[in-house]
């Protein structure tokens, strides 16, 4: 892989990492960039929007996102996406947890 | 009084209901703590006891409370750690009773063992009383009940510390309040005091999980490296008198604490972060600081709190029957297609021959089962697992669902193998609120 490659990222994977949580049927994801300067790229292209449309079959209710700017990190708020919750779920991964990979996997901004 | 004596050192031995025990054993060694916290209690794990309190009055507790006290009360009583725990789980007195029968085995004589109830709320919660985020009241839902537990706070926990107990141990107390009871005790804070029953919430947040704040849960090769993960260690906080903390581990474990791990740890399971509620506080995370101090030692201050709420959370567990899984395996080529046409033949029987319409959810792992229903589809896998999972009030609907599965062994398409079948009973619970004067804790404290 060439450098020019390298210093290009192309998922959100590139320049943040995520952790999945769930109470009931609502999951949340936080996400947070290593590097401060590419806080903008990442709320550019994590909108409450693009985050709704990409998954039309999974998240059933409202997205919420709640910014953490001293911190660079953004806070998604997932309602009705979890199948029902982790009692009801017939998903092998009832708790939602795979959520947080969901979400880096989804392609940066230019 | 020295530095030391104003700080207050509290840990966690546990961050969920299966969580490892020898580094628990290690931090209460060497960790020198005021208090440990095992946190065993999820919506999950408290549907899971009422299973087993429901097979067997005598149970309902945490399945591994028998192992972790063996190896932990002697420990903690010559280290002078008080214990705090949710092990009671479905059935706080049975799991007391028999912590002192432990005790008493190991010649433990005098430990007190603080039993807290008053969680139950069976009979208290008023049946119009309508879901938290779902529609529906309680008396509408047509499955039976099997327990209903109300989120205890602090409060409930800080009159077993006023009585020396050196074990604590109670159901559905809310996690952080675990951690809030003994700081509050220890310094002399009210519970009316919202910035520091705050910033106590917010150490009890990010240690609740155990493992989670310390490089657990969150290696991803190559972007964040994790140094001997299976030799990670709990974590502790060292608590000043102020409620800022230093978020840290014991030397020669595993793991890391960093800024990173301590802010994916901060929004954990939180929805605004300027509002997480809990029985003791509406804790305010949104303006935490999160800095270094120094090797795998991370400094947390500035969480801020308003009024606790009027309302508390309650779980309601419902018997919804029996829910089973079972699974055959497909390789090589085509294993993907041969394993759809499985499902195919799966799917038609159970609705047409046997007239089922269970909840029914079929996946192909390594194809499409955690993502299957985001839409993502992979192609050409080699290595494939029919994954069928099925809830149904009739246990003989479940078995129907296993014999099938298992029939494609002769019946199916070619070249499946490795049949297994599980059954278990299934409890599903939903969320309401109770007016907090309705919910009384009491405490009973036994001696070994």
């Amino acid at each position: 892989m060439s450098a020019m490659l390298r210093n290009s990222p192309r998922i959100v994977r590139d320049i943040a990492h995520a952790r999945a949580g769930d109470k009931g049927n609502t999951s949340n994801v936080n996400v947070w960039v290593y590097d401060a300067t590419q806080y903008d790229l990442l709320r550019r292209s994590l909108t409450v929007e693009r985050i709704k449309g990409a998954f039309p079959r999974l998240i059933r209710g409202a997205v919420e996102r709640y910014e953490i700017p001293h911190l660079q990190g953004l806070n998604f708020v997932l309602h009705d996406a979890l199948e029902g919750g982790v009692n009801s779920s017939l998903n092998l991964d009832s708790h939602g947890k795979s959520w947080s990979y969901l979400i880096l996997g989804l392609e940066l901004d230019e | 009084m020295n530095v030391s004596a104003r700080i207050f050192r509290i840990g966690t031995g546990a961050g969920f209901s299966a969580d490892r025990l020898d580094p628990a054993v290690d931090l209460v060694k060497r960790g020198s703590l005021n208090a440990i916290v095992f946190e065993c209690l999820g919506e999950r794990t408290v549907a899971f006891a009422h299973r087993d309190r429901m097979a067997n009055p005598r149970l309902g507790y945490n399945t591994h409370l028998r192992r972790r006290m063996q190896a932990l009360l002697p420990i903690c009583r010559a280290a002078g750690t008080v214990l705090i725990t949710n092990m009671g789980a479905a059935n706080p007195r049975a799991a007391a009773e028999h912590t002192i029968e432990i005790a008493r085995d190991l010649g433990l004589q005098g430990l007190k063992v603080a039993c807290v109830e008053g969680d139950d709320v069976s009979g208290l919660v008023p049946p119009d009383a309508p879901f938290m985020d779902e529609p529906g009241i309680l008396s509408r839902v047509g499955m039976p009940v099997v327990g209903m537990n109300a989120y205890l706070g602090a409060d409930a926990i800080i009159p077993a510390l006023e009585q020396k107990a050196d074990v604590v141990i109670g159901g559905r107390f809310s996690d952080p309040s675990m951690f809030v009871a003994p700081l509050a005790h220890h310094f002399g804070w009210k519970l009316t005091d919202t910035g520091r029953v705050g910033a106590s919430t917010l150490i009890g947040h990010l240690l609740e999980c155990g493992m989670q704040v310390t490089g657990g849960y969150f290696a991803d090769p190559g972007v964040k490296d994790v140094p001997d993960l299976a030799r990670c260690g709990y974590p502790i906080a060292e608590v000043a008198a102020d409620g800022s903390a230093v978020i840290t581990k014991l030397g020669g474990t595993g793991g890391c604490v960093t800024p990173a791990t301590v802010r994916e740890q901060l929004l954990y399971e939180v929805h605004d972060p300027s509002r997480y509620l809990t029985p003791d506080v509406t804790a305010d995370f949104s303006r935490v600081t999160i800095a270094p101090d120094g090797n795998d030692r991370v400094k947390v201050a500035n969480a801020g709190g308003a009024a606790r709420p009027d309302m508390l959370k309650v779980t309601v567990g419902f018997d919804a029957g029996f829910q089973g899984e079972a699974g055959v395996s497909y390789a090589g080529p085509a294993a993907q297609e041969r394993g759809q046409i499985a499902a195919e033949v799966v799917r038609e029987r159970l609705a047409k021959v046997h007239g089922l319409s269970s909840d029914l959810r079929i996946d192909l792992i390594g194809v499409s089962s955690l993502f299957a229903t985001a839409g993502l589809r992979a192609a050409g896998a080699q290595d494939v697992r029919l994954h069928v999972a099925m809830r149904a009030r009739s246990r003989e609907a479940v078995e129907t669902m296993l014999w099938e599965v298992e029939s494609l062994l002769c019946c199916g398409p070619a070249g499946g193998g490795g049949f297994r079948g599980t059954i278990v009973p299934s409890v599903v619970t939903k969320s309401l609120l109770i007016a907090r004067e309705r919910v009384t804790p009491t405490l009973e404290i036994m001696v070994a």
